[in-house]
């Protein structure tokens, strides 16, 4: 290893690095400035992984910015304090902070999509910080980066990083943002959800490497993430955040065993949703053989052939680029297929959404993955539900009013919210806004598209639980596509294995959860993460030993 | 991390109809800062004198009512042109005139610029390449000079100099609401505006406008000057709006000649001028900064 002036024996565990005492944030709304972290206490020691979880809105971000001594712009730091190494953050000078972030203090942030400049080749910006403070020639920079790839496991290290942020992966670019923080070897790394965007099948990857580099520099880290399994293999102890107020903290192990406080139990008890499944009989929608690509030259579904019974939830599961969402798109007509056909309820549907009734129409309703996007920000409740409402079924005036008010009722709201703007609603509010959206349609299908995966594990569990009363209240059916198999069990009765386009297996939920599998739905399965602090370390002792073959994830 | 709304937590839940538009507007408008109510003032001064100039103005639009160039005096408060026409009254109705024209020509320039821009954005493929070559092609040429050259075909009536301003500042309003259109396109929302079936005019109207409203607002006000300046050079360059119609522009090119004799009066209709450009922009920048943040309905 090259130039690494802070050697071993200094960064070996045990010293108190980080010191956080009485930390309180403010954010900025309306010239009003209200709580945002109300008082946190955080000690972090040398080489020590912190695991920091709660749900969005905890303070969870603000707080692992806070680490480094800085406040997004509409938030200031208005108590407490944050020594860092022996340095005060909060009151130090910007050119102070400027000298220890990159360096001694580096970010790898949540979507590093957004976070690389599209502009510059990603090795430019790995070693740009180390150049920039002087500490090495931009040669030894580059060397080192293309080493710390190599550890991080990313393909072909030597070339990887000429490459522009838009011709790698989501998965490789998170890795590289890891070797862009490691680069000058920093002290301490905040993690602000570093997976929560990838694939089950790029996170164990992406886990494996963030562990293994951390490790080996004695690096100390603080995860931030939500997702409860992921931080038992990261963390050597976990704080849960609620309301910007600490709820408890604890060693992992301890943590996950015996948690004490009764948030803390629900948060763990999420996982557990299940729901038996039932074999359907009367067939809604059946995809017949449908082939489809993009242009002429990219096949993305290749002989699907799919069907989902009344009042039944099929749950279609593989990584991005496995054609799920394309299947989305076939049915709803945006991308008519080039072979094969959607038949709807006895009928065969007319490939291009233009010429379909609007009457078929109404009858496939669609719920979006991000309801951020999905609804028009300028749009109130009241015209987001009761344009579906007007439009199809013909309800006008008071009528469209009090039909709007039954549904928000229906979805566990209320009257209070008819006049809101998508801006004044949570995150599960959204989405709930659009499950209300779809049914005021009164639809017999419902494509639901990753409907869960943005929003945080006690918020999925009350959409799931509605969309499951709703479904025995209305008996609709859904084609429920995710990648998240916790999801897939708890509310689907069959399941449609997708890989590279094709049908790798389906069945009963049941069936398909049962060994043996085939290799693709092993490697899934068994990628997801389990709250088990060790399943990782056997995940990786198994693979090694017995390797899937046939099957890559997308991304490695 | 989604920051909470205080206003919202205190709300009543019996309310059925929030604060309504007036009622947001109103709080904005009391939030403004002084240089965007000085630039209100001025706007709303300008518009009554335009909207009231018979009854202002102390002469007629066009009389004759003393000499050549008289200086400042109590029977004509600014003095008079070269034709012997009050200067004050010339510049009451020139306000009428010009401000007006200006205005029905920016409009009639969104119109334009904006429903091509939202289409093509919606459409893609060969109509956008062959709209947007043309506009390029149109804005290969500079404007001034265009506009020069058409009107001295066509010839300078008020219905050519809108229709020819219009036509020239609707590439830029194009260029505009085409790139910020592209954005909004993409939108899960209109795709499921798609899906439910909604018409042509529901997606421009409804779905994309509301959203690319703020820039094309901020930009109405600074399209809204450029015009004014464009009609008031044609004017100076004689081929705008034509005698014997008050008009700011033409009043600076007639009465040029007494700056040489130290009197200021051929400045005030450029004064007129340069102020409302200014006031326009104020408020331009007031709103650009309002809708810049995302909680722009507090």
């Amino acid at each position: 290893m090259t130039a690494d002036q802070r050697t071993a024996p200094t960064r070996a565990k045990g010293d108190i690095l980080l010191e956080i005492r009485g930390l309180k944030i403010e954010g900025q709304s309306d010239d009003v400035w209200h709580p945002i972290v109300k008082g946190v206490d955080l000690t972090l020691h040398r080489g020590e992984v912190l695991g920091l979880i709660g749900e969005s809105g905890a303070g969870k971000s603000t707080l692992g910015l806070a680490a480094m001594g800085y406040a997004r712009p509409g938030c200031r730091i208005s108590g407490g304090s944050i020594v860092f190494d022996g340095v005060e953050l909060v009151s130090a000078s910007l050119e102070t902070s400027r000298k220890l972030w990159g360096t001694r203090i580096a970010y790898v942030a949540q979507s590093a999509a957004a976070a690389f400049n599209p502009a510059h080749p990603i090795l430019e910006q790995t070693i740009e910080t180390g150049v920039r403070e002087g500490s090495r020639s931009r040669a030894e920079a580059i060397a080192d980066a293309k080493e710390l790839y190599g550890r991080l496991r990313l393909p072909d290290p030597d070339r990887i990083g000429y490459r522009y942020p838009h011709q790698v992966s989501g998965g490789q670019l998170q890795r590289a943002m890891t070797a862009m923080a490691m680069a000058s070897r920093p002290d301490l790394i905040i993690f602000d959800e570093p997976t929560t965007a990838l694939d089950v099948t790029t996170q164990v990857e992406v886990l494996a490497a963030i562990r293994d580099i951390v490790e080996q520099f004695h690096t100390a880290a603080i995860y931030i993430t939500h997702d409860l399994a992921v931080v038992a293999q990261m963390a050597d102890r976990i704080m849960v955040l609620r309301y910007g107020k600490e709820v408890e903290q604890a060693p992992t192990r301890e943590m996950l065993t015996s948690p004490k406080e009764d948030y803390t139990k629900t948060l763990w008890a999420v996982r557990e949703l299940q729901n038996p499944e039932r074999a359907g009989e009367e067939v809604v929608l059946s995809i017949d053989h449908v082939t489809a690509s993009y242009g002429n030259s990219v096949t993305v579904l290749d002989d699907v052939t799919v069907k989902v019974p009344r009042g039944r939830t099929v749950a279609v599961v593989g990584e991005s680029g496995s054609g799920k969402s394309t299947l989305a798109r076939v049915i709803t007509g945006l991308l008519p297929p080039s072979k094969g056909q959607v038949i709807f309820e006895g009928k065969p549907l007319p490939p291009a959404l233009k010429q379909r009734t609007k009457d078929s129409l109404r009858r496939i309703q669609m719920i979006y993955q991000m309801a951020d996007t999905a609804m028009n920000p300028r749009h109130r409740v009241s015209d987001l539900i009761g344009r579906p409402a007007e439009l199809y079924l013909g309800l006008k005036g008071r009528a469209r009013e009090k039909r709007v008010i039954e549904l928000l009722e229906l979805i566990e709201l209320d009257e209070s919210f008819y006049d809101r703007l998508p801006g004044e609603l949570s995150g599960g509010q959204k989405q709930r806004i659009c499950i209300a959206r779809a049914l005021a349609a009164e639809p017999d299908l419902i494509i639901c598209d990753e409907v869960t995966s943005a929003l945080d594990q006690i918020v999925q569990e009350g959409i799931l639980k509605l969309l499951l009363r709703l479904q025995s209240e209305l008996n609709v059916s859904y084609l429920f596509i995710t990648h998240d198999i916790a999801t897939v069990r708890a509310i689907a009765d069959e399941i449609v294995v997708m890989y590279q386009g094709k049908v790798v297996q389906q069945g009963l939920k049941t069936e398909v959860l049962q060994p043996p599998h085939p290799a693709y739905t092993e490697l899934l399965l068994s990628s997801v993460p389990e709250m088990d602090p060790d399943w990782l370390n056997n995940l990786l002792a198994k693979r090694a030993a017995k390797p899937i073959t046939g099957v890559k994830s997308a991304d490695a | 991390m989604s920051i909470e709304n205080p206003g919202m937590a205190v709300e009543p839940p019996v309310v059925h109809r929030r604060r309504g538009f007036r009622g947001r507007a109103w709080r904005a408008l009391k939030k403004a800062p002084p240089t965007a109510w000085f630039g209100m003032i001025i706007i709303a001064l300008y518009v009554f004198v335009a909207v009231f100039a018979p009854w202002l103005a102390p002469f007629g639009e066009s009389d004759t009512t003393g000499r050549a160039f008289e200086p400042w005096g109590s029977a004509h408060l600014l003095g008079t042109d070269q034709l012997g026409r009050d200067m004050l009254t010339r510049m009451i109705y020139g306000a009428r005139n010009t401000i007006g024209i200006a205005f029905i020509t920016t409009i009639l320039a969104f119109v334009i610029g904006g429903v091509l821009g939202i289409l093509v954005s919606i459409m893609r493929g060969p109509m956008d390449q062959f709209v947007s070559r043309a506009v390029d092609v149109l804005m290969a040429i500079p404007a001034l000079i265009f506009a020069l050259m058409l009107l001295s075909i066509v010839g300078p009536s008020t219905i050519n100099i809108i229709l020819i301003i219009a036509i020239l500042d609707s590439t830029r309003v194009y260029r505009l609401t085409r790139s910020v259109a592209m954005n909004v396109v993409v939108m899960d929302y209109v795709e499921s505006a798609r899906l439910r079936g909604e018409g042509l005019g529901w997606i421009m109207g409804r779905e994309i406008l509301p959203n690319i409203l703020p820039p094309l607002v901020a930009e109405f006000g600074l399209r809204f000057c450029f015009v004014f300046l464009t009609i008031s050079s044609l004017s100076f360059l004689g081929l705008g709006i034509q005698p014997p119609t008050a008009d700011w522009g033409s009043m600076v090119r007639e009465n040029a000649t007494l700056i040489s004799y130290g009197d200021i009066t051929p400045l005030l209709p450029a004064g007129a001028i340069a102020l409302l450009t200014v006031a326009v922009n104020f408020v331009v920048d007031w709103f650009l900064h309002k809708t810049s943040g995302l909680r722009d309905d507090g």
